[in-house]
């Protein structure tokens, strides 16, 4: 016999506005099997949760339905609440009567229907629901952080301090990301380097961090607090531990062709290289595309100027499994191509360059050695035009959607650094708004415009051109209503930033949710921002969206103290809610074994006793600690043998039939 | 006590027209689309009442049968969301929901329930807003279709 209490919430206005909550208590007493029910202004809170915990002993509850905000809110709250009142915390449901009704729904007779029959489809289902038990799994004390930019490292390092070993995987051949390649940083105009490098030597000294670089993880199994990873570690051709950086080979090196990626192409590079003379490790890689001994079999120079001995030609790539408790995604990001906004001529002018090239250019040990000259012809520039929002906002389907969020910053402060060491250059800027919120942000922006008589022009931009041998800029003022011509020695476009472009895979791989930008998604956009939905998940950085090296930062560290409260459990209880094959009804045909994501199903051949006819039969077993409970194996099963805890073909049904009631 | 011993019979299909208000099953997966109505229902944006949400793990956990079901039991319309593809929290689930659905809709179609009362849509937890318009879009749709025969009925005709 069934005896279900109903717990109907006001949510102080939230849902009694549009609800009649009486009439959902009143019409929760004639369903069937209900022997209590009562309404509260607020069920969520300690006195809320003491009326249900009464009613479960006062009434020897089985069952309970609460009829309040969203499960994803208040369900993990509710069934806390019955457990401690000794109910299973599997036999409570929740009536989504507010998201899904008191606050779309303006009529009040409509809205109250609506959460009568939502109450009703709970109570369909609480009445199929069985008790059902977490099980526990294990949780592995090593942490594996992807990407080795400013999110990864300050990432690890708050996961290390904390004592628990930190793998840091790294597709480049050193750490450090896109703050690497920075030459000064808003809004404090601290050398990037001089306060990135202390943190890459510090990742690369503590014991607890290994740094895995020029390496990329291809394969993830597993679930939170026990994944499995293997890592490809691809041949740097240079032996890491036997390196000592000394830079000898690359200036032998005859290949010289390569294009310098830590300068964004701007300047080459040898075939065997160290990206830069800060770089962790601080060991050359060779470039198989560019090495001659590798394509030819000739030349060989490097290994023999190495008196490290070094070199090694016939290096393989390498494969790394371990296993982690927990993985954090710090991927980051690239600018967008400009070429495909070939309206400011990039690829056809080389004196139109983006952002991070222009970063290059002004850095110390950038291609020009910090002295500001134009790609072209290497003379001083005399007028620049910064050009905002290169593909940001742009709704036309060729840039983002989205706002870049860190341009108007980085422009300001281009324009500002250009203006402070050259008075004599004309800085123009077009903007379509000026965005500055941050701590003193706007006074920054400011400082541009007002001390360094920047001249911020709103507007667009519809051309740059060449003519006769000089770029021409042309524009609007929005503000005078003017059409502009200009002419400059260079043009800089602030280009979006989109992620990397590996975030895709990477998150397939981790089954993390990620957005049609490619960013990866947080399980609550305000209350869970560095976790993902998929447990045992968590973000860092630009790889979740657009931000800042401080917003990073601290991100970082959020994630890490996300990961260190994980990683400090001895155990985790696991989601009950997971597929059951009925060996009864089973026929061992193998169709859900195909559909599971997680290879979680597998055949053992077991005695039978099928109303008093023993046999063997091959019948499928679900392995509870890696099923995830997607239910994908239960529509397969043409046997009906494979059913789902907690969302049960009966449950369902209930639930379809109180609907359509 | 079972919950059948809870069902009535649904209205007569010739019940006048002024007074009909269709009924809509949406199965949600509760990952993204799921949470996209919870975020259609925070930002306030408003679809019609008729729309009754019905929350799975995933859309693939949708066995045709609930659909049947659904219109035997006189339903005017079913929609299944799910994340987009490629985004299913469970990696493979929504391709799986789309070709299983593809032939359901077009059977459904041959034994008489329009095209247009089925629908599967895409979904994600970031899009309140298109959650909203989706049932929008969807409700008027139905009401345009008017009331469904019941899929019980039509087996017993002739
Ligand atoms: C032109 C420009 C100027 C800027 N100026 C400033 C400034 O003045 N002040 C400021 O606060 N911010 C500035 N920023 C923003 C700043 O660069 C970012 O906030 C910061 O770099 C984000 O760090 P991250 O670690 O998230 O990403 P990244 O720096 O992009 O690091 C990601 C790392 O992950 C690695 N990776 C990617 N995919 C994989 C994979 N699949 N496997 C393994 N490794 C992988 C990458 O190789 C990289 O090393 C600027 C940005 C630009 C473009
Ligand atoms: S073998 Fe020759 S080409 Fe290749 S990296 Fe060494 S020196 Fe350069
Ligand atoms: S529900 Fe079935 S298909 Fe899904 S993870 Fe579990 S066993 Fe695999
Ligand atoms: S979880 Fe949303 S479709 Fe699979």
């Amino acid at each position: 016999m069934h005896r279900i209490g109903v717990f109907v919430c006001w949510c102080g206005s939230n849902i009694a506005a549009t609800v009649d909550v009486e009439r959902v208590v009143a019409e929760a007493k004639v369903q069937p099997g209900v022997v209590f029910a009562q309404d509260y202004q607020y069920m969520c809170s300690e006195a809320g949760q003491n009326i249900i915990k009464d009613a479960i002993r006062t009434h020897a509850l089985t069952g309970v339905v609460v009829c309040s905000c969203s499960p994803r809110m208040h369900e993990a709250t509710f069934r806390k609440a019955a457990s401690l009142a000794g109910l299973n915390p599997y036999m409570v449901e929740i009536a989504n009567i507010r998201e899904h009704c008191s606050w779309i729904h303006k009529d009040k007779e409509e809205g109250t229907e609506k959460a009568c029959v939502l109450m009703r489809a709970a109570v369909a289902k609480v009445t199929l629901n069985v008790p059902l038990k977490a099980g526990e799994s294990k949780v592995v004390k090593r942490a594996l952080v992807i990407g080795g930019g400013i999110a990864g490292i300050q990432t690890a390092l708050d996961i290390a301090d904390a004592g628990f070993p930190v793998d840091i995987v790294e597709k480049n051949a050193t750490i450090g990301g896109r703050m690497a390649q920075l030459d000064k940083t808003f809004p404090t105009l601290d050398c990037s380097s001089c306060i990135l490098t202390p943190k890459m030597v510090e990742a690369k000294a503590n014991e607890n961090i290994r740094l895995i670089t020029y390496a990329e993880v291809e394969e993830v199994s597993g679930f939170v607090g026990s994944f499995k990873a293997k890592i490809r570690k691809k041949a740097r051709f240079v032996k890491e531990d036997v390196c000592t950086g000394c830079g000898v080979c690359m200036s032998k090196c005859p290949s010289k062709k390569g294009l310098n990626e830590f300068n964004m192409g701007l300047n080459n590079r040898s075939a065997i290289y160290i990206p830069f003379a800060q770089a962790i490790p601080n060991v050359a890689v060779i470039d198989k595309e560019q090495c001659i001994k590798l394509k030819t079999g000739k030349c060989g120079l490097c290994e023999k100027v190495c008196t490290a001995g070094a070199i090694d030609y016939t290096q393989q790539d390498e494969f790394i499994e371990e296993e982690y408790g927990a993985i954090v995604m710090a991927t980051g990001f690239r600018p967008i191509d400009a070429s495909k906004f070939d309206e400011y001529s990039y690829s056809t002018c080389k004196d139109v360059v983006t952002s991070l090239e222009l970063e290059r250019i002004m850095n110390a040990a950038g291609p020009t050695g910090g002295v500001l000259l134009r790609p072209s012809d290497g003379k001083h520039p005399h007028s620049i035009v910064f050009i905002q929002c290169v593909g940001s906002r742009d709704v036309s389907g060729r840039g983002k959607p989205y706002c870049s969020k860190i341009c108007c910053m980085y422009t300001a402060k281009h324009a500002m650094l250009i203006r402070d060491k050259y008075p004599d250059v004309e800085v123009h800027v077009f903007y379509i708004d000026v965005r500055t919120p941050g701590k003193n942000f706007d006074e920054f922006y400011r400082r541009a415009a007002e001390q360094y008589d920047v001249d911020y022009i709103k507007g667009q931009v519809g051309k740059v051109y060449e003519e006769n041998g000089q770029l021409v800029v042309r524009g609007v003022d929005l503000i005078s209503n003017e059409q502009i011509v200009l002419n400059a020695d260079m043009v800089v476009l602030a280009t979006a930033i989109e992620p990397d472009p590996t975030a895709r895979k990477v998150a397939n791989m981790l089954t993390a949710s990620i957005d049609t930008n490619d960013f990866i998604t947080e399980a609550h956009p305000k209350l869970r921002p560095v976790e993902s939905p998929t447990a045992g998940i968590f973000l860092s950085g630009v790889c979740q969206g657009p931000k800042d090296i401080p917003e990073t930062v601290s991100q970082a560290g959020a994630a890490a103290s996300k990961v260190i409260g994980l990683l400090a459990k001895d155990k985790l209880t696991t989601n009950p809610c997971v597929a059951h094959s009925d060996e009864l009804l089973c026929n061992g045909c193998s169709c859900c074994e195909k559909v599971c994501p997680y290879g979680a199903i597998s055949y053992d051949t077991k005695l039978i006793n099928d109303h008093g006819v023993k046999e063997n039969r091959r019948v499928a077993t679900v392995n509870e600690a890696l099923c995830q409970g997607c239910g994908a194996c239960t529509v397969v099963c043409p046997s009906g043998a494979m059913d789902l805890k907690g969302f049960s073909n009966k449950q369902i049904m209930a639930e379809v039939d109180a609907i359509c009631l | 006590m079972s919950v059948n011993g809870n069902l009535t019979a649904a209205p007569a299909a010739n019940a006048p027209a002024a007074e009909w208000k269709p009924r809509i099953v949406a199965f949600c997966c509760n990952w993204c689309s799921y949470a996209g109505a919870d975020l259609a229902g925070s930002s306030r944006l408003a679809y019609p009442a008729d729309v009754k949400i019905i929350r799975v793990p995933c859309s693939c956990r949708v066995n045709p049968m609930f659909i049947l079901k659904a219109f035997e039991r006189g339903a005017d319309g079913v929609i299944l969301c799910g994340c987009h593809p490629g985004d299913c929290h469970y990696s493979t689930g929504n391709y799986y929901t789309r070709r299983r659905m593809a032939l359901l809709f077009s059977m459904l179609d041959y034994i008489g329930v329009e095209r247009g009362r089925t629908r599967v849509e895409w979904v994600s937890a970031a899009e309140g807003a298109r959650f909203s318009k989706v049932m929008n879009d969807f409700v008027a749709k139905i009401r345009e279709l008017g009331e469904n025969v019941k899929v019980g009925d039509l087996r017993c005709k002739e």
